[in-house]
């Protein structure tokens, strides 16, 4: 199994003719997505052909077609996955009009969006029922090694396996995901580190709790926010997997953002040890570097 | 970004928030003309971006012009929790019958935006929620219904503002949540807000935090920023779009993500603590596809950072490709070379992830005497570490 998204996941990418859209789509098609469709109001009727390097070395040629819409292009291919590229000015257009269509999933790329619009979106998911989960925004979106990948997390840098991971950042998922590509993910979701998101990591936590092919969770936090802490009274009452956690930011400064718009330490509050002794309270072992960290999973494990 | 009092006040009255008059000046001696315009007596209001000025004793009343030229040379200069004051507002006195506290702010645990409101206004409201909480009414906001006129009054009831000005707080609420929409912030905040003797209610302070991501549509938020302030290097840095913050250790700090920098600060600071205690000197993300040129302009700000005695570079390879990183490395020694710079500081260099062999190799073949290469993260912040403490 794995979390969210599978082999089955039929993906749609919104901004998939944009440079990134076309860089990453074909990206993804490398790692075995099955994408159906691309998403371009001006360009519908058209299709894109990629040149697609598999795995296996093979070159071949994957025609996909661009709708006029996210609801044509449901209906016509039955996608439940969009991968949202569109820039940061008309991104909140382009989810409302996922949430619209009712997809069942929703990965929002894209940097830099204003928080007052992913607020507004993230508000609108709620009045239509949470119909369509949101990831992100500024994430890097989420891979199922093996089987699909909705996003920008290299696929090569890893195998299929049983840990799951669930991280704000990034550049530190691929670390992990590094450290550990002996073992293997059953899927890894970077949340985003914007301070309005929409799975957070309870989402995650949950899911990779229910997933039978997930033993061991990876959980990486940053400054900012409390969401950490909240992680960590949800794994106390409702996680029987062991989780093994990471916090970055022990060394920022309060009131000044560390590169992400949602890390900041403000007061006493956001801080790296709260968040570490939060975890540690709830029975998750946190290690101090990436790597440290990487070896309190594979001692678990017994790697 | 935070805002001045001043920049505050000024958003308010753009919106039709009720403010009394003001203006802010840098000399004391343009405080008379001022102080006259005001009619004579005013309040010396020092502009800083922090909490506590007033006990600090950077607000003071002045009678008469000649005495607001005084107040403002005692203000003006002097340093509150480690701000230097160059700006004091000037501003109509006021008579305070009553002091009060409103808010819009983004709640990120809850993932909306949320008003709060006290009658009990005047006193850090952190000291109100955490002696009296029940005085300290919460009230969600919906991003899409927004404040409307029913959402306004649920605020003035759940605060239990008097009868009499229910109507008037109400409206200001309203007028505040446009201040909060239309320029994009995460914070609007009135303290106090006041009832004045003839039973008017006014924005007396407020603080205002905008958010930089709407500076696409904000074209008028970057006269606000305020660059004097800025330290040169982060000055420098946000010129050529670099995400750079600066610290105050020796070790620079160069990586891709913010999360693998701020955990290479992290990473550098535990390994300092073998050696002398160094720390790292700065938080500086370069982003993904890190070109030659985004490599010497991040190393070109860090190299002339005068406290910086060894250099980290850390980065992983995602969709990026570490031949690439490493090339643009060794390109930006051999330009800031050109340009004259005299590179005399140690660089440790780690590369992991895509390419990491072919980029480690391009490094070796350029053996170029600065740059050393670990090829592991917490190996490599301990060998920049002992770098640092040997200078």
């Amino acid at each position: 199994m794995a979390i969210f998204l599978t082999k089955e996941s039929k993906v749609i990418v919104q901004g998939m003719t944009g440079a990134t859209g076309m860089k990453h789509t074909k990206l993804m098609l490398a790692d075995g997505t099955n994408i159906v469709g691309g998403v371009n109001p001006r360009k519908a009727g058209t299709s894109v052909d990629f040149d697609v390097v598999s795995e296996t070395r093979e070159s071949s040629t994957v025609s996909v077609p661009v709708f006029g819409s996210v609801a044509e292009a449901i209906e016509k291919t039955g996608a439940d996955v969009s991968v949202v590229f569109v820039p940061p000015a008309f991104a909140k257009a382009a989810v409302i009009e996922a949430i619209d269509a009712e997809i069942g999933l929703a990965v929002v790329i894209t940097e830099g969006i204003a928080v007052h619009d992913s607020a507004a979106f993230w508000a609108y998911a709620g009045s239509k029922g949470n119909k369509t989960r949101i990831i992100g925004p500024n994430c890097p979106g989420l891979i199922t090694p093996g089987q699909s990948n909705a996003g920008i997390i290299p696929g090569d840098i890893t195998k299929p396996g049983r840990i799951g991971l669930v991280s704000k950042s990034g550049t530190l998922t691929y670390q992990m995901m590094y450290e550990l590509r002996d073992i293997g993910f059953s899927s890894a979701v970077g949340i985003g580190g914007d301070p309005v998101i929409g799975t957070t990591h309870i989402d995650a936590l949950a899911a990779f709790e229910a997933d039978p092919e997930t033993d061991l969770i990876v959980m990486i936090g940053e400054i900012g926010g409390d969401a950490e802490e909240r992680a960590a009274d949800f794994i106390a009452k409702n996680v029987s997997k062991p989780v093994v956690g990471y916090v970055a930011g022990f060394t920022a400064p309060e009131g000044k953002t560390m590169g992400h718009a949602g890390a900041i330490v403000s007061g006493s509050s956001g801080t790296a040890q709260a968040k570490k002794e939060a975890l540690e309270a709830a029975g998750v072992k946190v290690g101090k570097t990436p790597t440290e960290t990487a070896g309190l999973a594979r001692s678990i494990l017994g790697g | 970004m935070d805002l001045f009092e001043y920049q505050a006040r000024d958003l308010f009255a753009k919106h039709g928030v009720p403010v009394l008059a003001g203006e802010v000046i840098t000399t004391p001696d343009a405080a008379r003309e001022v102080a006259e315009r005001l009619g004579g007596k005013a309040v010396v209001k020092a502009q800083v971006k922090v909490g506590g000025r007033g006990k600090a004793g950077g607000v003071k009343l002045a009678a008469d012009p000649a005495d607001a030229v005084e107040k403002a040379g005692q203000i003006l200069g002097m340093d509150i929790k480690g701000h230097t004051v160059h700006k004091v507002m000037l501003a109509q006195t006021a008579d305070i019958a009553e002091e009060y506290y409103v808010s819009f702010l983004l709640d990120r645990t809850n993932r909306t935006f949320l008003a709060m409101a006290s009658v009990e206004g005047g006193v850090e409201i952190e000291v109100v929620a955490e002696e009296n909480p029940d005085a300290l009414a919460k009230i969600p906001v919906d991003a899409n219904e927004g404040c409307t006129p029913e959402k306004a009054a649920e605020i003035v009831a759940a605060a239990k503002f008097p009868a009499e000005i229910a109507d008037q707080v109400a409206d200001v609420l309203q007028k505040l949540w446009t201040v909060f929409i239309k320029e994009d912030a995460l914070l609007v905040e009135v303290n106090p807000l006041i009832k004045s003797g003839d039973g008017k209610i006014i924005a007396l302070d407020g603080k205002v935090s905008l958010d930089e991501n709407a500076d696409f549509r904000q074209p008028e938020h970057e006269a606000l920023e305020d660059k004097a302030a800025a330290n040169p290097l982060e000055a420098a840095a946000k010129a050529k779009n670099l995400n750079y913050v600066k610290l105050d250790g020796e070790v620079g700090i160069i990586g891709n993500g913010a999360g693998l920098v701020m955990s290479t600060l992290d990473v550098v600071a535990y390994a300092g603590e073998a050696h002398n205690g160094v720390k790292p000197a700065n938080f500086l993300d370069i982003g993904g596809g890190a070109s030659a040129e985004v490599m010497a302009n991040g190393l070109e700000i860090i190299l002339g950072d005068p406290d910086v005695k060894s250099v980290f570079v850390n980065v992983f390879g995602g969709i990026t490709a570490c031949d690439e990183v490493a090339n643009g490395i060794v390109q930006a020694l051999e330009l800031l070379k050109t340009k004259g710079e005299d590179v005399t500081k140690p660089l440790v260099v780690r590369l992991d992830g895509n390419n990491a062999e072919l980029g480690r190799k391009i490094l070796s073949d350029a053996n170029h005497p600065l740059v050393q290469r670990v090829d592991t993260m917490d190996g490599a912040a301990d060998k920049a570490a002992e770098l640092a403490a040997a200078k």
